[in-house]
C-alpha cells in the first residue's frame, strides 16, 4: 500500500510537471507563431541612400527564402526583434518571400552556427538582428561568399554584407528636444538598457536635445546593467524602479532606450501619476510604442524614438528580390526618415513646429549631433 | 544483487529520458505538429559530421562543469557557484593569454594555470566562510556568483577590454595570439579521410576534457583523499571519528571543485573565441549542476549525459527551420533534470529497503548460528 501511495505521488508530481511544461511550451509556441504587432503602414516607407530607380521586374516564380537570426529575446520582445519583423512581415505579404526564422540560444554563442546552418541550406538573404552579430556575419560572409546579409546596427565591410545602420542620435535628439518642451519641473531622465556605445549615442543625442531647448535643464542618467549582462534590456521590474524613483526626484519626462524594460517605465508613469495627482511623461524607443502598450498606459506616452528597422529590412529585402542587393554601410537618419518621433497620441501637437524645425537643421547640417555622451 | 542495484540505477536515467520524450510529444501534438517528424529531423540532422563536431564542442565544456559539481556532491557539498567561477576564470585567462608571448605550449600552460588558480581562488572564498564561519556553501556560492557577474561585467567594461576601432561595438579582450590557442582536432578528421566540413572547427580541449574525467575518477575513488571525500560526504560524523578533518575536507574539496569549474570554458576561449566577448557562453555552470545529477556523479554517466545535452542542443537548431517550435527541447531539458531526481529516489529508496532486509536475514542467520554454536560447546 505505501509503496503504491509513493507511486500515485510520483505519477502526480509528473503529471504536474509535464502540465507546467507543456503549458508553458504551448504558451510560447503562441507568442513566437503570433503576428507581430501590424507594422505601421501610415508611415511610407522612405527611400535609402542607396536609392536606385531601375524599372520594376516581376516577382520571381519561386518564393525566395529569406533568412532571419533575431537577437535574445526574439519575435515577441515589443522591441527591436519586433520591429526587424515587421519589417519581414510586410515583405513577406508584399513579395512573397519565405521567412525562415532562428533565435540563438541563452548565451548567444551560437549566433555564427546559426548563420551558417541557414547559409548551408542555400538561403540567399540572411538578416542578424544586432550589432552582437558583428563578428559572426564577418565569418560567415567570408565563407558563403554567394550569400546575401543584411547585418542591423553595426559594420561588416565585406561585398556580400549590407550594413544598416541607424542615426540614433538624431531621433533621440528630437525627442530630447519634446521632453525638454514639455518639461514643468526642468528635470528630465534617461534610462539606458545596457551601457554600450550604442546605447550611448542616444543618451548623447537626448542630452543635446533637452540642452538646446533649455540649457539649465538637469538630466538623470541612468543604465540597468553593465555589458556583458544584456539583462537590462529585458527587465520590466528595474525598468519600473528606476523609473518610480527618477519622477520622485522630480524628472517629469524620462525616456528609455532599453528594450523590454521600457514597459515597466511606462507601469511607474501612471502610478507616479495616480498616486501624486500629477502628470509625468514617458518617452517611448524604437517603434511607436503608444500602440503597443495598453489603453490604460497610452496617456502616459508621450512620444517615442523611432528607428525603423522595419524599413531597413523591408527595403534590403526589396532590393534584393528585384535584383539590385548591393554590399555597403546603409545608413536610416533623419534624412531618408529612419529616424524620427511619432505623433500618436497628439502629445506633440503642439510643439510640433519645433521640432520640425530642429529635424530642418540636423537634416541641413546647421546642427551636429553628437554621438558619445559629454564626459 | 548488486548487478541487480547497478541495473536498476541505470534504469532511471533511461526511464527519465523516455518520460521526457513522452511530455515533449504530448506538447508537439497539442501545437498541432508531428512528434515523430520532429524526432525523426534531429536525429537526422544530429547524424552529420559537422552536427557531430558541434555536439562535442557543446559537450566537453558541460563535462567539465558537471565535475566540478560532482566533486562537491561527492562530500555533499553543493557548489552552485561554478557558473561564476568559470566566467571569472575565463576573463582572466582570456585577459593573460592575451598579454603575454611565450612560446606556445607554455603559453597554454600558464593560461590553463591561470584558469584553475582563479577558479580555485574564488570558490575557496566559499569553502573558507563555510569552515570560519558557518556560512553555507549554498548560499556563499550563489552570492559569489553575482559578485562575479559584476566583477566580469566590471573589469571587462574598464580595464581588461581593447581599444576598438570607431564602429566597432563589441566589448571584449584582446585576441589570443597563435602561441596561446590550442590546436584543433580537425587534422585528426583529414588523417582518417575525412573532409572538415567548412566553417566547423573541433576544438582539441576535449582531449583534456577527458583526461580530466579520468583524473576524476583516479582522484575520487583510487586515492585516500578521495575515500576520505567520499566518506565525509556518505558520513560526516563516522569520518571524523576516523580521523578525516571535516573543516580541511571543506576547503580541499572546493578548491578542487574550484579548480575543474575554472577550466569550464577554456576549451572554447583557446579554440574558438579567442577572446572573451559578450558573446562568450553562459550557464554552462548551472547546466553543469543537472548533468551531475543526470549523471549521478559518475564520470561515464555525467559524459553520456554531457553527449546528451549537447545533443539536443545542436538539434534543436534544425527544428525551426521545420516549423516546430524548438522550445520543445527546453521542455524536454527541464523534464528529464527533474525526472531523473525523482527516478533516482525511488530506485534509492528501493534499494536501501533491500539491504535493509537482506542485512536484516543476514543477521538473523548469524544470531541463529551462534546460539546453535553455544549450545554445541
Amino acid at each position: 500500500m505505501r509503496r503504491f501511495t509513493k507511486l500515485f505521488a510520483l505519477v502526480s508530481v509528473l503529471a504536474l510537471v509535464a502540465a507546467a511544461c507543456g503549458g508553458g511550451g504551448g504558451g510560447e509556441t503562441t507568442t513566437t507563431a503570433g503576428e507581430a504587432p501590424a507594422p505601421e503602414t501610415t508611415a511610407a516607407a522612405p527611400e535609402t541612400t542607396t536609392t536606385t530607380a531601375a524599372p520594376e521586374t516581376a516577382p520571381p516564380e519561386e518564393a525566395v527564402k529569406v533568412g532571419m537570426v533575431f537577437d535574445i529575446g526574439g519575435r515577441g520582445d515589443q522591441s527591436f526583434n519586433d520591429a526587424a519583423a515587421a519589417g519581414l512581415d510586410r515583405a513577406v505579404a508584399d513579395f512573397g518571400v519565405e521567412p525562415i526564422e532562428l533565435e540563438p540560444s541563452a548565451g548567444g554563442e551560437n549566433r555564427e552556427e546559426l548563420l551558417r546552418l541557414l547559409s548551408e541550406q542555400g538561403v540567399p538573404l540572411i538578416f542578424a538582428v544586432g550589432f552582437l552579430f558583428t563578428d559572426s556575419v564577418a565569418a560567415a560572409a567570408a565563407d558563403f561568399p554567394d550569400t546575401k546579409y543584411g547585418l542591423i546596427d553595426s559594420v561588416v565591410d565585406s561585398p556580400n554584407v549590407a550594413s544598416l545602420v541607424f542615426a540614433e542620435e538624431q531621433g533621440s535628439f528630437l525627442v530630447g528636444a519634446a521632453a525638454a518642451l514639455k518639461s514643468q519641473t526642468g528635470k528630465v531622465g534617461f534610462i539606458g538598457g545596457v551601457e554600450i556605445d550604442l546605447i550611448k549615442k542616444f543618451q548623447a543625442g537626448f542630452e543635446a536635445g533637452v540642452k538646446a531647448v533649455n540649457p539649465d535643464a538637469e538630466i538623470i542618467v541612468q543604465y540597468v546593467s553593465q555589458p556583458p549582462d544584456f539583462s537590462g534590456f529585458n527587465d520590466p521590474a528595474r525598468g519600473r524602479e528606476i523609473g518610480t524613483a527618477m519622477y520622485e526626484q522630480g524628472a517629469d519626462v524620462v525616456y528609455h532606450a532599453a528594450g523590454g524594460t521600457g514597459g515597466g517605465l511606462f507601469e511607474a508613469a501612471k502610478e507616479y501619476s495616480e498616486a501624486n495627482n500629477t502628470k509625468v511623461w514617458a518617452i517611448g524607443v524604437d517603434s511607436d510604442q503608444y500602440n503597443q502598450v495598453d489603453d490604460a498606459l497610452k496617456p502616459y506616452i508621450l512620444t517615442s524614438m523611432l528607428k525603423r528597422v522595419d524599413v531597413a529590412v523591408y527595403n534590403t529585402i526589396e532590393a534584393f528580390v528585384n535584383g539590385e542587393f548591393s554590399g555597403g554601410v546603409v545608413v536610416f537618419d533623419l534624412s531618408v526618415d529612419g529616424v524620427g518621433f511619432s505623433t500618436s497620441g497628439g502629445f506633440v501637437d503642439d510643439i510640433a513646429d519645433q521640432l520640425n524645425d530642429f529635424k530642418a537643421k540636423i537634416i541641413s547640417g546647421e546642427i551636429v549631433v553628437p554621438t558619445a555622451p559629454e564626459a | 544483487m548488486r548487478w541487480r542495484t547497478a541495473a536498476l540505477r541505470a534504469l532511471a536515467p533511461i526511464t527519465a529520458v523516455v518520460f521526457a520524450l513522452l511530455v515533449a510529444s504530448v506538447a508537439l501534438v497539442l501545437v498541432d505538429r508531428s512528434p515523430i517528424t520532429a524526432f525523426v529531423e534531429m536525429a537526422k540532422f544530429a547524424a552529420t559530421l559537422k552536427s557531430f563536431i558541434s555536439i562535442m564542442n557543446r559537450a566537453y565544456p558541460l563535462y567539465i562543469s558537471a565535475i566540478a559539481v560532482a566533486i562537491g556532491f561527492k562530500m555533499g557539498l553543493f557548489n552552485i557557484g561554478v557558473e561564476g567561477q568559470y566566467l571569472f576564470a575565463s576573463l582572466l585567462a582570456a585577459w593573460v593569454a592575451a598579454s603575454i608571448a611565450l612560446p606556445a605550449p607554455l603559453h597554454v600552460l600558464v593560461v590553463l594555470l591561470v584558469a584553475v588558480v582563479v577558479g580555485s581562488a574564488w570558490s575557496g572564498i566559499a569553502g573558507v566562510l563555510k569552515v570560519t564561519r558557518g556560512v553555507h556553501e549554498v548560499i556563499s556560492t550563489i552570492m559569489l556568483n553575482f559578485i562575479a557577474f559584476g566583477l566580469v561585467s566590471w573589469l571587462l567594461a574598464n580595464f581588461l577590454r581593447q581599444e576598438n576601432e570607431p564602429g566597432d561595438l563589441i566589448i571584449k579582450t584582446a585576441e589570443i595570439p597563435a602561441s596561446g590557442r590550442f590546436p584543433s582536432l580537425n587534422p585528426l578528421l583529414a588523417a582518417i579521410g575525412l573532409e572538415p566540413p567548412r566553417g566547423s572547427v573541433w576544438q582539441g580541449f576535449l582531449v583534456v576534457a577527458i583526461l580530466l574525467g579520468i583524473g576524476y575518477y583516479f582522484l575520487v575513488w583510487r586515492t585516500r583523499f578521495g575515500y576520505e571525500l567520499r566518506a565525509s560526504g556518505i558520513n560526516p560524523g563516522a569520518a571524523r571519528a576516523a580521523g578525516v578533518d571535516p573543516d580541511a575536507m571543506v576547503i580541499k574539496t572546493m578548491l578542487l571543485s574550484g579548480a575543474f569549474a575554472g577550466l569550464v570554458a577554456i576549451g572554447p576561449l583557446l579554440g574558438f573565441f579567442n577572446r572573451y566577448t559578450l558573446d562568450f557562453p553562459r550557464q554552462l555552470g548551472f547546466i553543469g549542476i543537472g548533468i551531475a545529477l543526470l549523471g549521478r556523479n559518475h564520470p561515464l554517466g555525467m559524459f553520456l549525459g554531457a553527449v546528451l545535452w549537447g545533443f539536443m542542443d545542436r538539434s534543436a537548431q534544425i527544428l525551426d527551420l521545420n516549423d516546430i517550435p524548438r522550445e520543445i527541447v527546453q521542455i524536454m531539458q527541464g523534464v528529464i533534470v527533474l525526472a531523473v531526481v525523482i527516478a533516482y529516489e525511488v530506485v534509492t529508496r528501493f534499494v536501501e529497503r533491500e539491504q535493509v532486509k537482506a542485512a536484516a536475514a543476514a543477521t538473523a542467520t548469524e544470531a541463529t548460528e551462534a546460539e546453535v554454536g553455544e549450545v554445541s560447546a
